[in-house]
């Protein structure tokens, strides 16, 4: 894998701002910098994002994940979690990229849109979500427990977006590198992974 | 003094916080504002009277665990920053941010452990590049505001100011996730408007505890 790695454009020709090891896109550089904050990062994400117990599909997870990563212009984040939501929901990366564009005319549920409101909110400041916007997302059947995850996961994506850009990560150029890998993060979750594969 | 300097200052007073909600009445015919008496309630159902992350930890336990522990490590675990410099770096952000919750009991704690020292983290809350930090920190805290807009807007220049003061890799590293972990912080806090309390003394309180104990999940008890 690390020589197709080698093989692959990059997006950011340049050096990251500080010594990773090499090899590794996006945020696994800095998890396998420092691994004592990697920890609780891949926790979250994985009971956000994977945990089963949960009323909001992984796939619909997924698809806020990968809207605010959009929003906040992370090449990597939006990617690799378009990824995995494709997987998840079946879908082609057209849809992926029409939901990012505008989720308002995307085929999602209603109670979808409003979360994906919410979301949009969340993005810019903790404080531009409005009471308004948390009795649409109710009229739609959202619950508390929904609305809890759809901003939690905005605003961790608000962090790990920051994270690996403020950091001058290299992410691959190519769209399919992201849709081939969704499967086996689907598969292997974000915890116990390795970091090399 | 420039508008955003005095916009600042009013910020950082914290007997000036507002939880109530403004309401518009009626006096002879004319409309007027007026901050109704109802306390702003959180957006979900959270236990009453718990501040901040506090209550969102007790809403939601299997987020609040990873939460807490990258508080801990982040903040209080072995870093070349001091553990004052790191409480700083949130507080900043979070005075960024306009989330008086974590600004506040995070400005709180980063006096505590700045000890005599203390007046230093009122200074830069009120105007980080006439404070009196040192060189270094400046410069991890300008990079920490670039962090707070976005990521991509942490520049080659930025980095290399940094280091020629003496920063290294770890503690580019550590000032960078910290700022992206307080833009997370801040908006699950403020995105759920979750309670913020108004009065001094308690954050008082809270940094001690803070500086004392560190990041500890709540365990069910109010």
């Amino acid at each position: 894998m690390t020589i197709v790695n080698r093989k692959l454009k990059i997006v950011n020709q340049k050096m990251a701002h500080i010594k990773l090891p090499e090899g590794l896109p996006g945020i696994r550089g800095p998890m396998a910098f420092r691994p004592e904050t990697a920890k609780p990062l891949n926790e979250l994400a994985e009971v956000l994002l994977r945990d089963d117990n949960n009323s909001l599909t992984r796939g619909e997870r997924e698809l806020i994940a990968t809207y605010v990563s959009s929003l906040n212009d992370c090449f990597f984040c939006q990617n690799a979690h378009g990824g995995i939501a494709q997987h998840y929901l079946q879908c082609d990366i057209a849809f992926i990229d029409g939901v990012k564009k505008d989720f308002q005319s995307a085929i999602i549920s209603e109670k979808m849109k409003t979360l994906l409101a919410i979301a949009a909110s969340v993005q810019q400041s903790g404080k531009n979500v409005t009471t308004e916007q948390i009795e649409d997302a109710r009229k739609q059947g959202a619950t508390d427990l929904e609305i809890h995850d759809t901003v939690l996961i905005a605003a961790a994506f608000c962090m790990f977006n920051r994270y690996i850009d403020g950091l001058g990560t290299t992410a691959p150029a190519d769209r399919n590198y992201y849709i081939n890998r969704g499967k086996q993060r689907a598969e292997e979750g974000y915890i116990d992974f390795d970091l090399y594969k | 003094m420039p508008a955003h300097t005095l916009i600042r200052l009013w910020w950082t007073q914290p007997q000036k916080l507002n939880q109530y909600n403004q309401i518009q009445i009626r006096v002879f015919g004319v409309k007027k504002n007026r901050k109704s008496k109802i306390k702003k309630m959180a957006h979900i159902q959270v236990p009453e009277g718990v501040p901040g992350i506090r209550s969102l930890a007790m809403f939601r336990p299997e987020t609040g665990k990873p939460l807490y522990d990258l508080a801990q490590v982040l903040l209080r675990g072995e870093s070349p920053l001091t553990e004052a410099e790191r409480e700083l770096i949130a507080a900043y952000v979070s005075s960024l941010n306009n989330c008086m919750y974590c600004m506040s009991s995070h400005a709180a704690a980063a006096r505590c452990l700045f000890g005599d020292e203390k007046n230093i983290v009122d200074e830069v809350l009120q105007d980080m590049n006439q404070s009196h930090v040192s060189d270094k920190m400046k410069a991890l805290l300008h990079i920490a505001g670039r962090v707070q807009v976005l990521g991509k807007e942490v520049t080659e220049q930025d980095i290399t100011a940094a280091r020629n003061y003496g920063a290294s890799d770890r503690e580019l590293h550590d000032t960078v996730l910290i700022a992206a972990t307080f833009c997370m912080f801040n908006r699950y806090v403020d995105g759920l408007a979750s309670f913020t309390p108004t009065d001094t003394t308690t954050y008082e309180e809270m940094g001690k505890r803070m500086a004392e104990k560190g990041y500890v999940p709540p365990s069910g008890e109010l």
